[in-house]
């Protein structure tokens, strides 16, 4: 199928605007992107997506679709003949590469960004607990889903890949600002050669943030954050 | 039927609204299921074996092979069973308007219904405030994204997004019995209150819907010890 996608979006920083972005590079779709400014929200973005005001959104002749997974669907489904299948065709598969996807949005990715807004010592060890547990359930549904091949997806880069691969910038800043290895290859040795594939994979090389780049601009975020001082939750 | 083979097993219980919504699902498909009644407060062995991320209701187990979470088994259960009434449609910017709302539904207008449940006071006011700002962007979303006269947006048949929001506000008398408050409408959200109506009309709809007494009794035992939490 042919067909011009255009998406309005933040930008390199965020995990969610990195999903998309990498479905359709995955597909072949020539694409236009818009950042928007950090801390601005333009008119587009606003009427676009007016129930959450977020990033990222896809405009595909001018509709907008929004939500990060619902994009990446939708993508496979406008797009069937282009490039590989990013959702697994078996019902069953298709169901587990949901399953953890929702674990990685609902829980995982949670508390991995609830390290940082950890008030603590105690709270903050909690939150890294929680991480770390996830990483060791996710090694193992890597090994039942992946059946030896390269990704999650198989083959190729497939649904979970994306879901999950679109937080590895910020596991490592994570990693770097509390000194600890996460994706340690002693405890999680098929997510870190995984994570390795998958960085250097054509569809995500061009959109994977430096980790430099991005711990600079967490550094700015919790300043800021610390500066605001909202009340613990 | 073969025996083990295609056996569809589902662990719920229908005092849980995301396990209604699965019974909804199969019923809609006209798919053959045993329930499994589980008792929240002493799940079985099979449950926490077939569900260790979460440990929670609904799991629905086909050929032996579980999957948990209620919107993805709802979706697993459409592409497995391609005969009979679709749950999604099949138009891809169609499919993801409905992802899209039942997502909301799911997160944001559940999340603001639980704090209506699980606070009193001023919390509860601000809560239920919560719950009728977002009842307003449903309204005006559903409006904008189905101005057909169906009241169902599947269609004819009850469909995912049906599902959702039947399970949600279907109970919505109970809700007003126990909570004293109203989250329905028909004036400020008339199109969702009168999709509410006519799924809860619905045949299917009533054979999962537990009786009225038996829900309030579930939902003034959750919201006391949800009190009694918050205030230890």
């Amino acid at each position: 199928g042919e067909g011009r996608g255009r998406e309005a979006d933040r930008g390199w920083p965020s995990p969610f605007v990195m999903r998309p972005r990498i479905a359709l590079n995955l597909k072949g779709v020539e694409y236009e992107f818009l950042e928007e400014k950090l801390g601005v929200k333009s008119d587009l973005l606003l009427r676009s997506n007016p129930v959450h005001k977020k990033i990222p959104v896809l405009l595909h002749a001018g509709r907008p679709v929004c939500e990060s997974l619902i994009i990446v669907q939708y993508i496979d489904d406008a797009w069937p003949s282009s490039g590989p299948s990013i959702l697994p065709s078996d019902p069953y598969d298709c169901a587990t590469a949901r399953f953890w996807a929702a674990y990685l949005d609902e829980k995982w990715f949670p508390a991995m960004s609830g390290i940082a807004r950890a008030q603590g010592e105690e709270a903050k060890k909690a939150a890294l607990d929680q991480v770390v547990e996830g990483l060791s359930l996710l090694e193992d549904a890597f090994g039942k889903i992946s059946k030896g091949k390269p990704f999650f997806g198989g083959d190729t880069v497939g649904f979970l890949d994306i879901a999950l691969g679109c937080f590895l910038g910020w596991l490592r800043v994570t990693e770097k600002m509390n000194g600890m290895k996460l994706l340690d290859e002693a405890k999680v040795p098929g997510l870190a050669k995984w994570a390795e594939r998958f960085c250097a994979h054509d569809a995500v090389k061009g959109v994977m943030p430096e980790t430099e780049k991005l711990a600079e601009f967490a550094k700015l975020i919790m300043a800021k954050f610390k500066a605001a001082a909202p009340p613990p939750q | 039927m073969a025996g083990e083979e295609n056996r569809v097993v589902l662990h719920g219980t229908r005092v849980s609204l995301y396990s209604a919504r699965v019974e909804l699902a199969l019923k809609v498909k006209g798919i053959e299921y045993e329930l499994v009644e589980e008792d929240l407060m002493n799940k079985s062995e099979a449950l926490l074996r077939f569900n260790p991320v979460h440990k929670k209701v609904p799991v629905l187990v086909h050929n032996g092979k579980p999957i948990a979470e209620s919107l993805v088994i709802i979706e697993y259960i459409d592409e497995n069973w391609k005969e009979g009434p679709r749950l999604l449609p099949q138009d891809p910017y169609e499919r993801a308007k409905v992802r899209f709302w039942a997502g909301f539904l799911h997160q944001q207008l559940f999340e603001a219904t639980a704090s209506v449940i699980k606070t009193d006071g001023e919390s509860q006011e601000r809560a239920v405030k919560e719950v009728h700002e977002k009842l307003k962007m449903l309204e005006e979303g559903i409006k904008g994204s189905y101005p057909g006269g169906s009241p169902f947006v599947n269609g004819d048949n009850m469909g995912l997004l049906d599902i959702v929001v039947c399970s949600l506000f279907g109970p919505h008398k109970v809700q007003e019995e126990v909570l004293g408050v109203k989250f329905l409408d028909p004036e400020k959200h008339p199109r969702v209150t009168s999709w509410v109506k006519a799924l809860n009309e619905l045949p299917l709809v009533k054979e999962v819907t537990p009786p009225h007494e038996k829900l309030v009794g579930a939902l003034q035992c959750f919201r006391n010890r949800a009190l009694e939490s918050a205030a230890a």
